[in-house]
Order: structure tokens, then C-alpha cells, then sequence
């Protein structure tokens, strides 16, 4: 390239700064503040300099700050190299190129290291609106490319150029995103921020662990029933199971695991399949209880449902669930042991309670269950999403003083009741309830759904489900937390049923972004083998694939060549035959400037081919009567055509 | 813009060409330009170091044309009635006679015109627009044809009073001349001494000829392609950073009334872009501000470059 090392313009420097503020901006809420400040203080200052003309600072200096930078890059990612810290030390290297870049060469280097960044937001972030950042950035940077080309060109003429460029490259993009076959897994393994914090259930509950979600409107989960949804009241999805209790919080057991169902299931089953959003664990969501597993996972003994790998990414699974199960065998005698089990020393009046139930009620675990639940119900318990401190037993707080408590808190001490009444009992948390989005059928499972519940062990009918929060707070269940909660408590805000036009927006929006997530992030080797087969594809393996994206990108070739085609019919045909001629030319090495006039390139053309200068003049004294002189007759243009056809230099 | 030296439809072009290039030696795009300048009823700046041949440039010009030729030495005490004329009593009518001054002729040369102070300059520059002397209440019409040559000198600038961009504009053209190559130079140093050439010539032309020749170039065809290559390159210029501000519609018919005259003298009747292009540093040169400074010649030739040939 002759022009690379060519100098730039004022105009140009200012489109790379512009191109490098659109490449450095969408980064700005991953990158750490500091450096943030400096890349835009670099900016600025390299936009100010420009403006006021001054010369820029001696190279000693930036490489000084450069060093300055990457210092305190490693010591904030206390590495240089990984994910986080390339990223910063991009962001910082692209601000300060500005400082050095006085040729063209140094101008390309800019744009695509620009290009690169706006790849790297997709590290931190795959949704709507950085996709579309995304884009215009390419168009900013396309329009620089534009710029450096056409020193004089307009900015508003270099911005079209380059949306019309990225808009034609839009189709192909699409054949490419529906027809490139797509590799089961990421093609290459990101590096994990570990314990990067994420709302959502744990392994452990402790009093108050379940209430703290309350207020969350993240998406933990949505599912799509394939026939019309059960009754709201039926929707509990089975989390992680917790057994073990050291008499303040309780723990999930590390349960043994297997493909094969410890339990039968009976009538018709509910399809349904969930999209689950990452949150760094094992565990699946389904409703009670899971018949037909997903593909690669597996079930515990507590019944609950496991991937092999922590999920660090969206999973969308399919599930059958069975709202009647009964046991194959009987419960292990450790399984059962172990949901007994109550360490001595705490809650000792809980436990008095449990004991003294169990006699009361000769050890009938339906009895003493249903005594529990309506001491619930009849004394003055309240259901609360902020219940008083409890103290070091705070089983016997909750039950005999305080009396205000959430989920995890009926759940909890009913648990130990039952333990200490001689039934196996254990916690089960997930997800209660969910709501349907109107605009995609979707139902949506939020964190603010979060739930703890009660299983006990009945000999012959296996695990049976209890809720003390149902009986506690039928609306919980029956419809959603704002409708159980007492009024005056705070409740999140997209439950607030009053917020009716909130709550619509936000259904759209979020239908958007699940379409989004199912169809764009969520397009994986499964996603395209249905498509396409639904398109019509007998077997999308990736030759056919592979085929029908040439012949589809052929195509749009075709489309575009014919709609030049078009316009190129629309010029006069005195200059498409010119054209032509210079075309002719230009394959002797004679490359027809814009600006350079016909009389002018016929000369230079005669002078290089000496042996056709008579047939070039005559052309270009042609062209000279049909282009410029005042009367035009058909017989020249003819015959400028013929003399054109046949001209071979 | 290499345009060949074809002959002219016009003999008498030709001989004023070939005559003119004996006498001034190795200049022939400079003494051609003067002329296309002429023809398109302009005026013209020579901005050069003395010495380069301005003076006998005019001197030439005048002679060959066969027009009277007046010079006026541009002074700071130069007033106005110097250039203009002035009434002078006279007693045997006992009336003011008016004497006319040396702009009462058909070819001027103003040397040094940026040494005079505005106020004799712009009584010359006044003259050159109107075409026609106002003094004392009575207005005179100007000799046809009308063709001031100003020189000025580009160095030494201290006690001058530069030309504004208003007076610059109301020239047609500006051009340089520049030192002889050597072989010419060579030439010009055995040869005779020109002013005594010069007034060895014939006139080959008159002003009645030469008035024949304007009326023709006005009618050099402009094709609707060309008129619109004009459009856009003085829209570039409009629109360019690197220039202050555009050029004027008067620029425009500047470059379309230059361009027809030069290719008068090419010999055609339709107008090239090739024409635009060799009138165009002449008459955008003096007219255009860089906005940053840098070489107005580069500058031109990047405006050329960067407009396509519609």
C-alpha cells in the first residue's frame, strides 16, 4: 500500500479518535475505574491537541504512561495476562496508539484494534444492547476505514458509506449464523471469573438466606410447557434437597447419584423445557418430580436432579414431570438415619414439642404432621419478609417467641419438630410458583419466587410433600409473594400487581430478551438440527450445511451483482462504453484516474501503447464529440461502441 | 491537464503565440494563460520578484495585439487623480478640461500595485470592475477591450498595503512567472535585447480583432457533464477543511469564462475538463485560504485529485 505511510489529516485523527472513544466506551462498565479515567483522559487530551493544534507529547512520555498503566493493571488483576487483564491493557494501548499514530499504517492499526474490543464486550456481556453497540461501533469504524481513504470525503458521507456496507453484509451474516455448522460446546474454553457472586439458592440455608432473595427480580429460570401449565399451586421446582442440620444451618448432603430413577412414576406425565440462567452449580430445576431426564443429567437419592458441570452458561433442557410418583424400593436405612438426625444440645423446647407430639399422636406421621401444620395455622404466627433477630436456638425463638418468620423459617422448625416427633424429614429448596408472560407463553421464575419447603418420609408412599408456608400463607402458593405478604411490607417491585403498565413493559421486554436467548444465544448444533429440519433439510449434517450456505451466499452474490447491474444500466451509454474501454486499458497496467480528463488519458494511453495510438485517438475524439460537444448524432455513438467492442490494446 | 500544442482555429492566435515565445523565452504556458485571461475579458496579477519578464510581458502583449499600452508605477504617493485623470482649467473656454489619466488605454500594467495606498488601489480596482471612470460628475467609458496587469511583488512586504480578498477577487487570475530555465535563459542572454524587439513588431492583431475573439470564446460549448464537474469542484472547495471558506459564484463564472478562452486558444469549441483543470490554480489560487497554511499549490492539485470527472 503506497498510501501507508502516507500522513493524516486533521479530519482523519479526529475520526480515530472518535473510532477509538466507540471502541473503548462499551467496555468502560467491566474495565476498573481508574483506568477507565485514563483512557478517557487520554482521549480527550489527544482530541484537545488536535483541536488546538499542538504538537503532541514527546514518545518517552506516553511510553511512560504505558508502563504507569500496565502496572497498575497488574497489580489490580495481579496477573498482565487472562481474559480481564488483555481487555484493560487493550482499552489502555488503544488510547495512548493515538498519541503515536501519524501514518496510515498506524491509523489501520487503531481501527482494527478497535474491531478487536468490540469482540471482546462479548467476554462480559452476549445481550440486546451490546449487540447492538456493538454494531454501530462497527459502523463508526467501518466509517473510519472510509475516512482514511477518502481524505476529503464528508463525515456524513463516510458514515453512510460504511452503514451501507455493514447493512449489505447483514444478510450474509445471517446465512452464516443459521447455516455454519455449529459445534456442540464453545469452540474454544473461556477462562471463569471464579466467585464471581451470583444471586441465586445455595447449598446451605441459614434463617434469612431464602428472604434476601425476596426482593430480586433476576431470572433464575424460564419454562415453556408444551401443553397448557399446571395450577399455580402445583408449580413447586425442586432445588437442592438439604438434610443436614447442625441445629442453625441446614446443608445439602452430598447425595449418591445415578441415570436411573429411584422412584416410579404414575399417570400422565407434564413436558415442559427450561432455560435455565447460569449460577455456577450443579443442580437443575424441575417440577416434582422429574420423569424423563435431560440428556446428561442425572438424579440423586434426595430426588434432586444434577448436571455434570457447574452450569457457567445458559442450559436449556427438556424434562417430563410427574405429579404422582411412588417408591421402587424402600428408603435406605442411612437415608433415613440420617433425616433424623438433630444435634443435642440445640432447640431443646422444639424438640420437647416434637417428642411431645410424637407420643400424642402414637407415632402417626400424618397426625403429628397435621397437628404441626395447624398449630401453624391457628396460633399467631405471621408471615414476614423481615422477622425479628433470632437467637443462638433459633427453632425455639421462631416457634415460642417471636413468631414472625419467612419460608425458611416454617420449613426450618418444622423440619426439627418432625425429626424430634421420630419422622424423617428434610428441607427442599427451589423455586414456587412463576408467572406467565402473555406476550410469549413463557413462564418466568424469578429469584423473588425462592421457596423452602418440608418433605417427610412415609413408609409406602415415599416422600411427601408439606409446605408450612402454605398453611401459614395460602396466597403464597396459590398465587404469588405480594399477595401473602401483610400489606406495608416491601415487595419486589415487578409483583406490585398496582404497577399494571410497568408490569406490561416488562413482559414485552422480556419477551424480547428470552426470543433473544433462546434463538440467538441459545442456536446450538440441537437448535440449528430443528430449524433446519423444520426448513425442510432432510439430514443437516455439515456437507449439506456447508452447500446450502455457498449456494445461499451465490444467491445474495447474484441479487447484489444484479441490483449494480441495474444502476450501471441506468448511466448513460456513452460512459459505460468508456468504461469499458478504460477497463480494456487498465488490464495493460493503465489505471483511469477519477479526476484525470479524457484528452489527458488518451494521451497517456497512446504514449504506452504506441502500436493502437490511432484507434485511442479516434476513441477519445469520440467520446469528446458525445460527451462534450453540443450535437450528439446515433451514427457516433455507434459507432464509439463498435471501436470500443473490438478495441484490443 | 499536459494539454498538446495543437494548432488554433484561429491563425492569428497562433502567430500572437509563436511571435510572443521568440521574444519571451520558455514560457509558453505563462504567455498563454496571460492571453486566455485577456480573451475572457479578465484581469490579471503577476506576483513575482521583479526581474522575470512582467513589464515586457505586458509590453508584449499590448504590441502584438495592437493595442495602446500605458504603464503606472504604483507609489505610496500615487493618488488617485494620477491614475484616473484630472480637470485642469482652462482658460481660452474658460471651463474645466479633463485630462485623462493613463488608465484611458486598453492594456494597463499597475506595477507593484500593493505599494500604492488603498485608496489610489482601489480607484484602479473601480475602473476595473465598471469599466468606466466616474470623475467629476461625468462618467467616461473605458477603451474596449480593457485589460489591467498588476504585478505585485511577494517578498518585502514591509510599507505595503496587500491586496484584501475583496480586491483580490476582482482579478480573473493570478499567476506566477517564474525564472527561465537554463537553456532559455541562455538564449536570452546572447539574444537582443527585447524591449528593442519588442518595438520591432508588427501588430498582428487590432482591438476590433480582439474584440471578435471574446465575443467567440463566450460561445466555446459547456456540456451539462462538464458544467457539472465546475458544480463539484467548487463544492469541494466549499466543503474541504482544508480550506477557510469556498469559492464564489463569481469564481465559478471565473473558471467557466477562463476555461472557455483557454480552449479558444486550443482551438476547440466545446470545453474539456482538461480545460478546467489548467485555468483552475490560476483563478482558485488567489481566491482560496488554506486553513492551516501549507502550499496553495498542493493544495489545488489535491482538489483536482480528490473530484471525480463526472
Amino acid at each position: 500500500m503506497a498510501r501507508a505511510s502516507a500522513s493524516l489529516n486533521q479530519q482523519q485523527v479526529f475520526w480515530l479518535c472518535a473510532a477509538a472513544t466507540g471502541g473503548f466506551a462499551p467496555l468502560t462498565p467491566w474495565l476498573p475505574w481508574w483506568l477507565s479515567a485514563l483512557s478517557t483522559l487520554a482521549l480527550l487530551s489527544r482530541a484537545f491537541l488536535l483541536w488546538r493544534k499542538t504538537p503532541l507529547p514527546p514518545a518517552w512520555f506516553v511510553n511512560l504512561i504505558a508502563v504507569i498503566g500496565s502496572i497498575g493493571v497488574g497489580f489490580h488483576y495481579r496477573t498482565l495476562l487472562g481474559k480481564d487483564a488483555g481487555v484493560a491493557l487493550l482499552a489502555l494501548f488503544l488510547a495512548l496508539k493515538l498519541f503515536e499514530t501519524k501514518t496510515h499504517r498506524d491509523a489501520y492499526a487503531v481501527v482494527f484494534l478497535g474491531y478487536f474490543l468490540v469482540l471482546s464486550q462479548f467476554f462480559y456481556s452476549q445481550s440486546i444492547p451490546v449487540a447492538v453497540i456493538s454494531i454501530l461501533t462497527v459502523v463508526l469504524l467501518t466509517a473510519t476505514l472510509v475516512a482514511l481513504n477518502r481524505a476529503q470525503a464528508k463525515p456524513a458521507a463516510s458514515l453512510r458509506l460504511a452503514g451501507v456496507m455493514v447493512a449489505q453484509a447483514i444478510p450474509f451474516m445471517l446465512i452464516f449464523f443459521v447455516l455454519f455448522p455449529r459445534i456442540a460446546g464453545p469452540l474454544w474454553g473461556l477462562p471463569q471469573d471464579s466467585g464471581r457472586a451470583i444471586s441465586g439458592l445455595s447449598d446451605s440455608m441459614v434463617p434469612g438466606s431464602i428472604s434476601k432473595l425476596a426482593l430480586s427480580d433476576a431470572i433464575a429460570f424460564r419454562v415453556r410447557f408444551n401443553s397448557a401449565p399446571p395450577a399455580q399451586d402445583a408449580l413447586y421446582w425442586r432445588g437442592p434437597v438439604l438434610t443436614d442440620f447442625d441445629g442453625r444451618t441446614w446443608t445439602i448432603a452430598r447425595p449418591g447419584v445415578s441415570t436411573a430413577l429411584p422412584y416410579q412414576t404414575l399417570g400422565r406425565g407434564i413436558e415442559y423445557d427450561v432455560t435455565l440462567e447460569p449460577h455456577q452449580q450443579y443442580w437443575l430445576f424441575a417440577l416434582e418430580l422429574p420423569g424423563k431426564l435431560p440428556a446428561d443429567a442425572v438424579i440423586g437419592s434426595d430426588y434432586g436432579m444434577y448436571a455434570k458441570k457447574p452450569l457457567r452458561e445458559r442450559f436449556r433442557y427438556q424434562v417430563t414431570s410427574y405429579a404422582q410418583t411412588k417408591p421402587v424400593k424402600e428408603e435406605s436405612s442411612e437415608v433415613l438415619r440420617v433425616a433424623l438426625e438433630l444435634p443435642s444440645g440445640m432447640n431443646p423446647r422444639a424438640r420437647a414439642l416434637g417428642e411431645e407430639l410424637g407420643s400424642k399422636h402414637k407415632r402417626d406421621a400424618i397426625q403429628i404432621a397435621a397437628d404441626m401444620l395447624g398449630r401453624f395455622r391457628n396460633e399467631p404466627f405471621t408471615y414476614t419478609l423481615s422477622p425479628p433477630p433470632l437467637g443462638r436456638h433459633d427453632v425455639d425463638d421462631f416457634l415460642f417467641a417471636t413468631r414472625r418468620g419467612f419460608c425458611e423459617h416454617f420449613a426450618s422448625s418444622f423440619v426439627v419438630v418432625m425429626r424430634a416427633a421420630g419422622i424423617p424429614a428434610r428441607v427442599v429448596t427451589g423455586y414456587q410458583g412463576g408467572e406467565i408472560n402473555p406476550i410469549d407463553g413463557y413462564l418466568v421464575v424469578r429469584q423473588a419466587d425462592a421457596h423452602a419447603w418440608a418433605e417427610i418420609w412415609l413408609s409406602g408412599k415415599g416422600w411427601v410433600r408439606l409446605d408450612p408456608t402454605a398453611a401459614i400463607a395460602p396466597g403464597r402458593v396459590e398465587k404469588n409473594l405480594a399477595a401473602a405478604l401483610p400489606a406495608g411490607e416491601p415487595i419486589p417491585m415487578l409483583l406490585n400487581a398496582d404497577n399494571a403498565l410497568l408490569r406490561a413493559v416488562r413482559f414485552r421486554l422480556d419477551a424480547v430478551v428470552n426470543g433473544w436467548n433462546q434463538w440467538v444465544l441459545g442456536y446450538d448444533a440441537n437448535r440449528q438440527r430443528d430449524l433446519l429440519k423444520a426448513l425442510g433439510m432432510a439430514s443437516p449434517d455439515w456437507q449439506s450445511m456447508g452447500a446450502a450456505l455457498m449456494v445461499l451466499c451465490g444467491l445474495l452474490m447474484l441479487a447484489l451483482m444484479a441490483w449494480t447491474l441495474r444502476q450501471w444500466q441506468r448511466t448513460d451509454p456513452v460512459i459505460r462504453a468508456w468504461r469499458e474501454f478504460q477497463r480494456k486499458l487498465t488490464r495493460r497496467g493503465l489505471v483511469a484516474q477519477a479526476w484525470e480528463g479524457p484528452r489527458d488519458y488518451g494521451l497517456r494511453a497512446a504514449s504506452a501503447c504506441p502500436a493502437k495510438a490511432g484507434e485511442i485517438a479516434e476513441i477519445e475524439t469520440l467520446f469528446e464529440t458525445l460527451r462534450y460537444r453540443p450535437v450528439q448524432s446515433a451514427d457516433a455513438l455507434r459507432k464509439f461502441r463498435y471501436l470500443i467492442r473490438v478495441f484490443a490494446p | 491537464m499536459l494539454t498538446p500544442k495543437t494548432r488554433s482555429g484561429s491563425p492569428s492566435i497562433d502567430d500572437v503565440l509563436q511571435t510572443a515565445n521568440h521574444i519571451i523565452l520558455g514560457k509558453e504556458r505563462e504567455i498563454r494563460m496571460a492571453l486566455a485571461c485577456l480573451l475572457a475579458r479578465g484581469h490579471l496579477l503577476i506576483e513575482d520578484v521583479p526581474g522575470v519578464g512582467k513589464t515586457t510581458l505586458a509590453h508584449l502583449l499590448a504590441k502584438l495585439l495592437g493595442l495602446d499600452f500605458q504603464r503606472i508605477q504604483f507609489t505610496s504617493d500615487l493618488l488617485p487623480a494620477d491614475i484616473l485623470g484630472v480637470s485642469v482649467f482652462d482658460r481660452d473656454s474658460g471651463n474645466f478640461r479633463f485630462h485623462p489619466g493613463p488608465v484611458f488605454s486598453s492594456v494597463i500594467l499597475a506595477d507593484e500595485v500593493n505599494r500604492a495606498t488603498p485608496k489610489a488601489q482601489s480607484a484602479l480596482l473601480e475602473a476595473m470592475e465598471e469599466r468606466q471612470v466616474t470623475a467629476e460628475g461625468k462618467t467616461r467609458p473605458l477603451p474596449e477591450p480593457f485589460f489591467v496587469i498588476a504585478t505585485q511583488n511577494p517578498a518585502h512586504q514591509i510599507g505595503t498595503f496587500p491586496l484584501p480578498e475583496s480586491q483580490l477577487d476582482r482579478f480573473l487570475m493570478r499567476i506566477a512567472i517564474g525564472y527561465p530555465d537554463r537553456a532559455a535563459e541562455r538564449e536570452l542572454l546572447s539574444g537582443a535585447d527585447r524591449r528593442e524587439m519588442i518595438s520591432a513588431l508588427q501588430p498582428l492583431l487590432s482591438a476590433q480583432a480582439v474584440l471578435e475573439l471574446q465575443q467567440k470564446a463566450m460561445h466555446v460549448h459547456a456540456a451539462p457533464a462538464l458544467i457539472d464537474y465546475v458544480q463539484a469542484l467548487v463544492e469541494h472547495t466549499r466543503h474541504a477543511p482544508e480550506f477557510d471558506a469556498g469559492l464564489s459564484p463569481r469564481a465559478a463564472l471565473g473558471m467557466m469564462a477562463s476555461a472557455r478562452a483557454w480552449a479558444m486558444i486550443e482551438g476547440r469549441d466545446h470545453l474539456l475538463p482538461e480545460d478546467i483543470q489548467a485555468i483552475l490554480p490560476s483563478v482558485a489560487g488567489h481566491r482560496l485560504k488554506l486553513a492551516v497554511g501549507g502550499d496553495m499549490t498542493i493544495a489545488l492539485r489535491q482538489l483536482v485529485e480528490s473530484v471525480a470527472i463526472p
